[in-house]
C-alpha cells in the first residue's frame, strides 16, 4: 500500500504515510485516506517518499482545506533533502509545519 | 458463456463424401455451410461470401489448402477468420506447416463431432475477441484524433492570448518553449508599461493538459490589462492572486516569477512565488545573482494574507535576467536522476557566448540522456538603452469629440493611502482623456511616476537617494523603503493637474508637493543632465522629458509642463 493511514489511540491524530513517488497517481488514495475523518491534527509522513511533484503539492492543499484551512494543524515530517527542496521552492513552509 | 451464434462456415474438401458428412454435422449444429472442392474455389467463395470460419483440407487439386489459406488470410486483413486444417497428415513437419501458412488449428481425420464442435466454439471466441479489440482500437484512435483536434484549436486561441504582448517584437527578449508547453501549464507573458518599462511573467500551473491551461486566460487578461494601465508589480500580482484564488479549485495554483525591467532606471524588480531560482547575469563581472522564490505560488493564499513584496536589483547595459521552468531542472534520466540545479550551474560556468546559452542548456539536457519533456520554458531578457526599445503606440477607440480641454483637479494622498494605493494609473487614465497628450503618454507617465516616487520616497519617507550609488546600497534602499512605508503614520503627497487650452493646442501643468524635508535644489540642478548614475536619475529624467521643470519650497514642490499642438 503506497498510502497508509493510522489514527492515534485517542482518535485525535491522523498519520498519513506516503511511499514512493508522491504524484498524481496517488490522488485517489491520498484523498480517501482523510476524506471520511474528522481531523484535529494531521501528520503527513514522507519518510519513504522519493519524489514530490506539483500535483502532490495540490493534494496537500486539499488536505489543508479539509482540515480547516488557516486553522488546520498539519505537520509534514521526515521529508528527504530532495523533497524538502521542492517544498522550500514552493514556500510551503509558510503553510505547513515541515520537518 | 454466451450461446454459440450460428456461423457461416466454408468447407474446402475435394472428397465429395467427406464434404457431405462435414456439411451435415455442421448444419445439425445450427451453422450455415458453404462448400468448395479445391483451394481456388475456396478462395473465390471466401471473396464472395466472407464466411466466419474455414475448414480446409490440406491436399486438394488445382490449389492446395496451404496456398488457399495464405490467400484467404491476406484477403481477411485485420479481421480474424479462423482456419482449421482437416488433415490425415501425421508428420509433425506437415502439421507445423498448416500453422505457418496462417492456419489456426487442425483436426485429424476421421472427424470427431464433439471435438469439431469444441474447436469451432474456441475459434469463435478468438474471432470475437479480435473483433472487440479492433473496435476498441478504432474507437480510441477516433477519440485521440478528436482530442488532438481540440488541443490544436485551443492552442491557437491560447497562443493568441499568451502572445498578445511584445514577446516576439521586443529585441531584448529571447525565449524557448516546447510547442505544447502551455498544455503542461507553462505560460510566458511580456508587455510594456506606459512608462516604457517591461513586465515579464513566467508561470507554471499545477497539473497537465487542458486543466493546466485554462488558468492561463484570466492570468493573461489581468497581466496585459493592468500593465497597459500603468499598474506596478505589486497591484498586478495582488489582483492575479485574488482572481486565481477565486476561480481555481483548491489544489490548483500557479508558480510564477514576475519582473519589471526598467530601461530608464536600469533596474529590475522581481517577485518569485514557487518558481526555480532565476538568475541576474552581470556581464561585466560574469556573476550570476540567484533570484529565489520568496513567496507561495499565486492562487494559494487569501487576498488578506498575500505578500506582494518585491526585490529590486540594479542592472548595467547588457546585463541579462534568465528565467526557467522546472521542466529544465526536473528532467529525469533513465535512472530517475534529476538534471538538477548543479548541472545547470555547470552549464552557466562553461558558457562563453551568452547568446548560445539556450542551445548549451538543451545540449546538456540531451547529453544527460533526459527524456524530452514538453514543459521546458526558458526566457532571457537583457537591458538595452531606452532608445533601442520602442514600445508600441497605443490604439484608442474614441473619436476625440468629447475631449476635455479646460479643467484642473487636486488630490491629496495621505499616509494610510500611500501605504497601499498606487494613484498613478488613475491619474494617467484621466490625463489620456485629453487627446493632445496621448502621443506623449510614455513621457507623461514616466514623469508622473518619477515625481510621485520622489515625493513619496525622498519626501514623505525621507530616504536618501545617495544610498543607491552602489549595488548593495541599492538593495538596502528598497528594503528600507518597504520598512518605512509599512510603518508610515503621517505625511501626504499632493498632486495638482491643470489643463488649459492655448491658441494652437493646450498645456498641462503638473505640480506635486510633499510633506517631507525638501532638498538642496541648487546643488542638484548643477549636476549635468546626462550623468549615468544609479542615484538621482529621476530629476534629470523629468527635466529631459518635461518642459520648464522647476522645484520650489526647498524642493518640496515640483512643477513641470507638457504642451501639445492642436490636432489636424
Amino acid at each position: 500500500m503506497p498510502v497508509v493511514t493510522e489514527v492515534s489511540p485517542d482518535g485525535q491524530k491522523l498519520t498519513i504515510s506516503v511511499k514512493g513517488r508522491f504524484d498524481f497517481a496517488k490522488h485517489q488514495e491520498f484523498r480517501q485516506s482523510y476524506e471520511d475523518k474528522q481531523l484535529s491534527a494531521v501528520v503527513v509522513d514522507l519518510k519513504d517518499a522519493t519524489y514530490l511533484d506539483s500535483s502532490a503539492l495540490g493534494m496537500l492543499l486539499l488536505l489543508r482545506d479539509h482540515a480547516g484551512g488557516d486553522d488546520s494543524d498539519i505537520r509534514v515530517v521526515n521529508s528527504s533533502t530532495d523533497v524538502r527542496k521542492i517544498l522550500a521552492i514552493s514556500n510551503f513552509d509558510k503553510l505547513f509545519d515541515i520537518s | 458463456m454466451q450461446p454459440l451464434e450460428p456461423l457461416t462456415i466454408l468447407i474446402a474438401e475435394d472428397s465429395a463424401a467427406d464434404r457431405l458428412l462435414l456439411a451435415s454435422i455442421l448444419r445439425r449444429q445450427g451453422h450455415q455451410v458453404l462448400t468448395a472442392a479445391n483451394g481456388a474455389e475456396a478462395v473465390d467463395a471466401f471473396r464472395e461470401q466472407q464466411p466466419h470460419l474455414v475448414l480446409m483440407d490440406a491436399m486438394m487439386p488445382v490449389m492446395d489448402g496451404f496456398e488457399a489459406a495464405r490467400q484467404i488470410k491476406a484477403l481477411a486483413g485485420e479481421t480474424l477468420v479462423p482456419i482449421i486444417f482437416l488433415t490425415s497428415l501425421s508428420e509433425s513437419e506437415a502439421l507445423a506447416r498448416c500453422l505457418e501458412v496462417g492456419g489456426d488449428d487442425f483436426l485429424a481425420k476421421p472427424y470427431n463431432q464433439v471435438i469439431l464442435a469444441a474447436k469451432i466454439k474456441a475459434m469463435d471466441r478468438l474471432r470475437r475477441l479480435q473483433d472487440t479489440v479492433l473496435q476498441q482500437r478504432d474507437q480510441i484512435a477516433r477519440h485521440h484524433d478528436y482530442l488532438l483536434n481540440e488541443q490544436r484549436v485551443a492552442k491557437a486561441v491560447f497562443d493568441k492570448v499568451a502572445h498578445a504582448g511584445c514577446l516576439n517584437a521586443a529585441p531584448n527578449i529571447r525565449y524557448l518553449q516546447s510547442p505544447y508547453a502551455l498544455f503542461n501549464g507553462d505560460l510566458l507573458l511580456a508587455a510594456f508599461t506606459p512608462a516604457g518599462d517591461m513586465h515579464v511573467m513566467l508561470g507554471d500551473f499545477t497539473g497537465h493538459g487542458l486543466p493546466a491551461a485554462v488558468g492561463a486566460m484570466p492570468l493573461a487578461e489581468v497581466f496585459y490589462g493592468m500593465t497597459a494601465k500603468g499598474y506596478g508589480l505589486a497591484e498586478t500580482l495582488r489582483e492575479m492572486n485574488a482572481k486565481l484564488k477565486r476561480i481555481l479549485p483548491v489544489d490548483m495554483f500557479c508558480c510564477a516569477t514576475m519582473l519589471c525591467l526598467s530601461f530608464q532606471r536600469r533596474s529590475v524588480e522581481v517577485w518569485n512565488g514557487g518558481m526555480p531560482d532565476g538568475y541576474l547575469h552581470r556581464i561585466a563581472s560574469g556573476e550570476r545573482t540567484p533570484l529565489p522564490a520568496r513567496h507561495l505560488p499565486l492562487g494559494v493564499l487569501s487576498p488578506e494574507s498575500f505578500n506582494e513584496r518585491t526585490e529590486v536589483f540594479p542592472m548595467a547595459r547588457g546585463d541579462r535576467v534568465f528565467l526557467l521552468s522546472d521542466g529544465v531542472i526536473d528532467t529525469c534520466d533513465a535512472n530517475e536522476q534529476l538534471f538538477g540545479v548543479q548541472r545547470l550551474q555547470q552549464v552557466f560556468a562553461a558558457n562563453r557566448q551568452p547568446d548560445a546559452l539556450f542551445e548549451e542548456i538543451e545540449q546538456a539536457l540531451r547529453d544527460f540522456g533526459g527524456e524530452a519533456r514538453d514543459d521546458v520554458s526558458m526566457v532571457e531578457i537583457s537591458l538595452l538603452e531606452p532608445e533601442q526599445i520602442t514600445p508600441p503606440t497605443l490604439v484608442y477607440s474614441d473619436s476625440g469629440q468629447s475631449c476635455p480641454l479646460d479643467w484642473s483637479v487636486s488630490f491629496e494622498f495621505r499616509a494610510a493611502t500611500l501605504k497601499r494605493f498606487n494613484p498613478l494609473p488613475y491619474l494617467l487614465q484621466l490625463l489620456l482623456e485629453v487627446h493632445g497628450l496621448r502621443a506623449q503618454s510614455g513621457a507623461l507617465y514616466s514623469v508622473l511616476a518619477e515625481l510621485y516616487s520622489n515625493a513619496l520616497e525622498h519626501g514623505v519617507l525621507g530616504l536618501d537617494s545617495s544610498l543607491k550609488r552602489n549595488a548593495s546600497g541599492f538593495a538596502r534602499y528598497y528594503q528600507e523603503r518597504n520598512a518605512r512605508l509599512g510603518g508610515l503614520q503621517e505625511g501626504y503627497v499632493r498632486v495638482h493637474l491643470q489643463v488649459a487650452p492655448t491658441d494652437d493646442g493646450g498645456c498641462l501643468t503638473i505640480q506635486v508637493e510633499d510633506s517631507g524635508e525638501g532638498f538642496d535644489v541648487e546643488r542638484v540642478m548643477e549636476r549635468p543632465l546626462d550623468a549615468i548614475r544609479l542615484s538621482g536619475r529621476g530629476i534629470s529624467l523629468i527635466r529631459q522629458l518635461g518642459r520648464n521643470a522647476r522645484w520650489t519650497d526647498n524642493g518640496r514642490s515640483a512643477r513641470v509642463e507638457f504642451i501639445w499642438e492642436a490636432l489636424a
